[in-house]
């Protein structure tokens, strides 16, 4: 679960315009880019930071979610959230391999996420106060990743291209799952309700957020669409996620914590109200209020779990040399 | 310097009478410890009845430079495909 | 005594042993088991849910999968000791799952013969499913222990500190046995020979020596628990428990 807002990609790059020409032609010609292939270093080191984001985004992502999974309110919503969190998992290991094949390796990009170089979504830098937002998370913050990571199964890069389908297909259970929890709480007793109501108010702008800046404001964009690793604009898909969500929030009975919501005849979309900028930009830069939990809580999984994976690699050399002795 | 934990490639087998297909990859410091690693990540959902591993390191790959030699030359040889030879209806399915 | 209550056994044995493994879910060594160990858990929760389904059935009194899971405390658990120690370390987690994997295999394999057929459904998911576990939780022993010298130190520990809690495993409660008796359940005694042959294959690769226990603990079929389970439930119970009557 990720959205776009990709952010401080570089995508400068200093070879041939012959060269460059040639590889937009067959970018153009919607061939696939190959983890072999000649690219331009801008384009790999794009796809590199971006599928990193993406992977940590999924990693630092299963610590809200976790943060219920030993106290779901039923077994069976204890073995659905169990389930779910560990895809994230799953997606962040498939994402870690495709940046793989551009020569990076997991290690370096695990320390660049611990240093606090890299970034993540910055929508995991809140944190999961109630049971409610368990639901909620399901329904915007996985609606909104969807929305971003279907046109990503078409992206230019074969090996990112490929681990999104795999995501999407196990990803489309874990919006369903959260908007049904959302509806045991919002047809359910009068104090239930009102938690999916006040989780419903702490997600919703920060997920609308998940889209990243403005258009006009996006200055990667560009770069980006025309290699197709990004296929359609952030505001694009922020407009239709709103328009999605709108009637599904009616459904519940819930209301968006935003007045100017209302349905534009015109355009035939929905015009939402001023986004408070200064709090994603804040968020981003690493001001979210459980930024440094996250980081601490993966620092510590990742420090703590350096002797088993310093172990298993000295018994496979041990199993080598006896296998060679052996032999 | 950190270690690094070697990357393995992993295929799988749908259901037999399929031929394994490339599933993804994932890292385990030997053999076995890369098949359950296989299977815990890649067969959650019923995706398969047999998996393959291979260190990435193992696989030779062709060049993308040398794709033009390597594959362009077959473009022309059309008489190795059936419709290349004109047999009358008349003849029945051949 | 009657036959629920040594479902009830068996079935919190499996939840409280699943909870203990989520736990680790998104802090685990590496991205590999922290998917492989929610497989293992969601094996777990998955025969709970049914053990309790059945037990609550057969007692009768209306009590459904969650009432029994939720709504009972520390005292009225009856999970063995074993499963509910705490995570500690990866050693401590691996040893754990091997221990009651080699037990509820053979266990299994011969509860597909019970005379219940709810129990012989769980007996053929369960039987292969500990397959996996004694081989996934096995093969980790094997590395830890003929590993580095800390990871040798480590699971040394950990047979030091989980040896005490194998014995109970194989004790049958009165419960228990009116189900042995009833053809519902395997003897747990007899589970021993099968458990040691896996156990001892497993340490002699991992250079382990099994420790002479001088005391094995018990008291976890009579609710005589450590202190780590009653703050395992009061966290697993505690939304549950805040909203009396409300469906999730």
């Amino acid at each position: 679960m990720y959205s776009q807002g990709l952010i401080g990609a570089d995508g400068r790059t200093t070879e041939s315009e012959e060269f460059l020409a040639r590889f937009q032609a067959r970018i153009d010609a919607e061939e696939k880019i190959e983890p072999n292939d000649a690219m331009p270093e801008g384009y790999r080191r794009t796809l590199v930071r971006q599928i990193g984001q993406h992977a940590h985004s999924e990693i630092v992502g299963m610590l809200p979610e976790g943060n219920w999974i030993t106290r779901a309110p039923s077994l069976r919503r204890k073995a659905a959230l169990l389930a779910k969190v560990q895809d994230e998992g799953g997606h962040g290991l498939y994402l870690y391999c495709a940046a793989e094949t551009l020569g990076v390796s997991r290690e370096e990009m695990t320390e660049e996420l611990l240093s606090g170089k890299a970034k993540y979504s910055s929508i995991f830098n809140y944190p999961t106060l109630s049971w409610a937002d368990m639901g909620i998370i399901g329904w915007l913050v996985d609606g909104a990743a969807i929305m971003n990571q279907i046109p990503l199964c078409r992206c230019s890069y074969g090996p990112y291209a490929r681990a999104m389908i795999r995501v999407c297909k196990e990803e489309s259970f874990h919006q369903r799952q959260g908007y049904e929890l959302c509806m045991s709480l919002a047809f359910g007793t009068p104090e239930q309700k009102a938690m999916v109501q006040d989780a419903l108010n702490r997600w919703w702008w920060p997920s609308i957020m998940m889209f990243g800046p403005h258009d006009a404001d996006s200055q990667n964009s560009d770069q980006s669409m025309a290699w197709k690793i990004k296929r359609f604009s952030n505001d694009e898909l922020r407009q239709k996620f709103i328009d999605a969500t709108v009637p599904q929030a009616e459904y519940l009975g819930l209301t968006l914590p935003d007045p100017d919501l209302k349905w534009n005849e015109a355009k035939g979309g929905y015009d939402h109200g001023p986004i408070d900028w200064s709090e994603f930009w804040r968020v981003v830069k690493g001001q979210g209020p459980m930024a440094r939990d996250r980081i601490k809580a993966r620092k510590k999984a990742w420090d703590e779990g350096a002797w088993v994976r310093e172990a298993a690699l000295a018994h496979a050399e041990k199993r080598q040399a006896r296998k060679m002795a052996a032999e | 310097m950190v270690q690094t934990t070697p990357l393995w490639e992993v295929f799988i087998r749908p259901r037999n009478g399929l031929a394994h297909k490339h599933a993804g990859s994932i890292h385990a410091a030997d053999e076995v410890l890369a098949l359950q690693a296989a299977r815990d990540v890649y067969t959650r959902r019923g995706e398969g009845t047999s998996i393959w591993v291979v260190r990435s390191a193992d696989i030779v790959a062709s060049d993308p430079d040398q794709a033009a030699e390597n594959f362009e030359p077959t473009a022309d040889k059309i008489y190795r495909h059936p419709t290349f030879y004109d047999i009358p209806d008349d003849v029945g399915h051949m | 005594m009657a036959v629920w209550e040594a479902l009830l056994e068996l079935a919190d044995d499996h939840l409280v042993l699943g909870h203990r493994l989520s736990e680790w879910c998104g802090h685990a060594p590496m991205l590999e088991e922290d998917l492989a160990l929610p497989n293992m858990a969601l094996d777990l929760i998955g025969s709970a849910r049914t053990l309790y389904d059945l037990a609550g059935t057969l007692e009768g009194k209306g009590r459904d999968e969650d009432a029994l899971a939720y709504f009972r405390g520390e005292r009225d658990y009856r999970n063995c000791l074993l499963v509910e120690r705490p995570n500690e370390d990866f050693a401590h987690t691996v040893l754990r799952q091997l221990y009651f994997a080699a037990f509820m295999k053979p266990y299994w394999d011969r509860a597909m013969t019970s005379t219940n057929a709810v129990v012989q459904g769980v007996a053929g998911k369960a039987g292969k499913e500990m397959a996996y576990h004694i081989r996934h939780a096995g093969e980790w022993v094997i590395r830890l222990g003929d590993g580095t010298e800390e990871s040798a130190r480590r699971m040394a520990d950990a047979v030091e500190a989980l040896s005490i809690y194998v014995d109970e495993l194989f004790d049958s409660s009165d419960a228990a046995q009116d189900a042995e008796k009833a053809g519902v359940l395997p003897v747990r005694a007899e589970m021993r020979e099968a458990f040691d042959a896996v156990i001892a294959d497993v340490f002699s690769q991992a250079l382990l020596t099994q420790p002479d226990v001088a005391y094995g603990q018990r008291g976890g079929r009579t609710g005589q628990h450590g202190e780590g389970l009653g703050h395992l439930l009061a966290e697993m119970q505690s939304l549950h428990r805040a909203h009396p009557g409300a469906t999730w």
